[in-house]
């Protein structure tokens, strides 16, 4: 038995070779030297020096973009993030009710969510312009001219619009565990008298439970580092150049309102040339991030399920 | 879902959904409007095109480097899902199929590789590419495919976890080893999975703009589409005509393939949510 056990390992490592490889240097040594930066003063022209933890100290109350961007990312974890998957879930609630034309829906739907990020951001400032966009044409019939992205007070909002429109991401999955649920239990829900909303919270929700968990994780996870919907909007909002080449003063355009953690973290580091300082940031970002996955591989069965095999 | 509804209920379940299906697809037809509209008229308040200009997608290419851009992109997209799949196969192959002591923890691993911002590993990386000589090009986003993709890898073992048993184990009892196994059993099985993967990270290449702006942004002749796209409005100042002309341009391949692929693409999509 024992031969075989090891004869086993060693075409495993020959099949996962490269791929071990490959989390050595992309996953396991950027972690260690992120850690490492962390605790030094660093930029890309000297060799990092170590500084104790002066980084830190920055860290925790000295930068004065830091809280504004935490507060941002918090605002988009509590509400960008739960109203897309109410979005999402309610958008392939409808399509499973349709009787005609299910696939070419389902594709319109999907479409926005499909094409470059940076394609869509684009028309949809495009479509928002405050003072020449179709959408604000219509609302300034009612007497409404709202700034969108141009608006501090307009602009997380807008990404929200933005995040809606290209729900077709999860609005996909939530379809495809929606088709799961069983007929019967809907049927006799109704027989017993059961409405619309109730069916939906008492059969359809629990039963897709772990798809919903898994949007949650994945989602609040992709808030933190949201980056391109942001800037590419900034960028096109304000009509200046975007970040990059140096420049990343457009990075949470207007008044830093849609300044996340993951840009506030590029821009120290390749912005403010700060790479120690980044450093520290990212290893936040890594806590963060890690406390959020062991929460979903604990809770979540359809993980733990497939580990156990 | 559900069998007995009424007429009614019928007819107000497909309003919702056809009121819906027109705001999904407005932005659309506002920027194809948009895209063959004059300058002037693109610039003011909108309305119905007064005259129309298809050439605008002409004087897109003569007045911008689209040409290379889209090229970049190409080469971004092909060479990086052609390396993933020579990596990530055989990786996915073993997750599924071949038990070893720390297979569950190398799983989780890659999930946790999977789901780790971009950003919390950007600066040893940059770095380390820099050292190399090899930031302004887009190989800082190519070559790790080659060393595996940890999405890829998950994608394709779900996959193959569905494949039955029953034919690996009888191939095995012809006489297989694991390699043949998996060229003759597993890769043919796996097709569907296999072009899921190879979409989604061919996608994801060409929908890259956080990679490209990190490798790209300080060498020009080296920008991909998707980042090009993002500066034309602004340190170029082109007009908003022309910019929603090289947006559609931009979209152009991404919904090709997916037309072209839907079945596969919607298959795979599902399996990334972990079934309920």
């Amino acid at each position: 038995m024992r031969p075989t056990t090891r004869r086993r390992g060693l075409v495993a490592l020959a099949f996962l070779g490269p791929a071990l490889l490959g989390m050595a240097v992309f996953f396991v040594y950027p972690l260690a030297m992120t850690v490492y930066y962390s605790f030094t003063t660093f930029n890309i022209l000297s060799s990092p020096k170590w500084n104790d933890f002066a980084n830190w100290k920055y860290l925790v109350g000295q930068d004065p973009l830091i809280v504004t961007a935490a507060v941002n990312t918090l605002w988009l974890i509590v509400i960008l993030v739960p109203i897309k998957i109410l979005g999402a879930l309610l958008v392939a609630w409808a399509l499973t009710r349709a009787r005609h034309a299910s696939g070419v829906l389902r594709t319109i739907f999907y479409l926005p969510a499909l094409i470059p990020p940076v394609a869509s951001t684009i028309a949809f400032v495009f479509v928002l312009n405050p003072s020449t966009g179709p959408v604000n044409q219509m609302l300034s019939l009612i007497g409404l001219r709202p700034g969108w992205f141009t608006d501090p007070a307009w602009s997380k909002p807008s990404l929200v619009g933005l995040s809606l429109w290209v729900l077709g991401d999860i609005m996909v999955i939530f379809l495809a565990a929606l088709l799961d649920v069983p007929t019967e239990q809907l049927e006799a829900a109704e027989l017993d008298g059961a409405g619309g909303i109730a069916r939906f919270w008492h059969i359809i929700v629990p039963a897709i439970r772990p798809v919903l968990l898994f949007a949650l994780v994945t989602g609040i996870i992709n808030a933190m580092q949201m980056f391109t919907e942001p800037a590419v909007a900034s960028g096109t909002a304000m009509g200046k150049a975007t970040v990059g080449a140096g420049s990343s003063t457009t990075l949470g355009w207007p008044s830093n309102s849609t300044l996340t953690y993951g840009q506030l973290l590029y821009q120290r580091a390749f912005g403010s040339n700060l790479m120690g300082y980044a450093s520290a940031m990212a290893v936040v970002m890594f806590v963060v991030t890690g406390l959020v996955m062991i929460f979903l591989l604990r809770r979540f069965s359809g993980f733990t399920a497939e580990v156990a095999r | 879902m559900n069998k007995r509804r009424s007429l009614a209920g019928v007819v107000a379940d497909h309003t919702i959904l056809a009121v819906l299906a027109i705001l999904f697809l407005a932005p659309f037809a506002f920027i194809a409007l948009t895209s063959v509209m004059s300058a002037a008229q693109a610039g003011t308040t909108f309305s119905w095109p007064t005259s129309w200009h298809v050439e605008n997608y002409a004087a897109v290419f003569e007045k911008l480097d689209l040409v290379r851009y889209f090229g970049n992109s190409l080469m971004y997209s092909i060479l990086a899902t052609v390396f993933m799949l020579a990596s990530s196969i055989p990786a996915a192959y073993a997750l599924a199929r071949i038990k070893f002591r720390g297979a569950n923890l190398l799983f989780l691993l890659i999930v946790a590789m999977m789901l780790l911002p971009p950003q919390v590993t950007t600066v040893p990386l940059y770095v380390m590419w820099s050292k190399l000589h090899l930031t302004g090009s887009l190989w800082p986003l190519i070559l790790p495919n080659l060393l595996g993709d940890a999405f890829s890898i998950f994608l394709l073992r779900q996959f193959m976890l569905t494949i039955p048993k029953d034919y690996t184990e009888s191939a095995e009892l012809d006489g297989c080893g694991p390699w043949s196994t998996m060229v003759r059993v597993i890769v043919p099985m796996a097709k569907p999975g296999i072009a899921a993967a190879a979409i989604f990270l061919f996608f994801h290449a060409w929908n890259d703009y956080y990679g490209a702006l990190l490798y790209t942004s300080e060498n020009e002749r080296a920008w991909p589409i998707s980042y090009a796209l993002a500066q034309f409005r602004t340190s170029r100042a082109v007009d908003w005509n022309l910019t929603m002309a090289a947006t559609i341009l931009a979209m152009v391949p991404v919904v090709l393939i997916f037309f072209s692929a839907q079945k596969v693409f919607v298959q795979g999509v599902t399996l990334t949510g972990v079934k309920g």
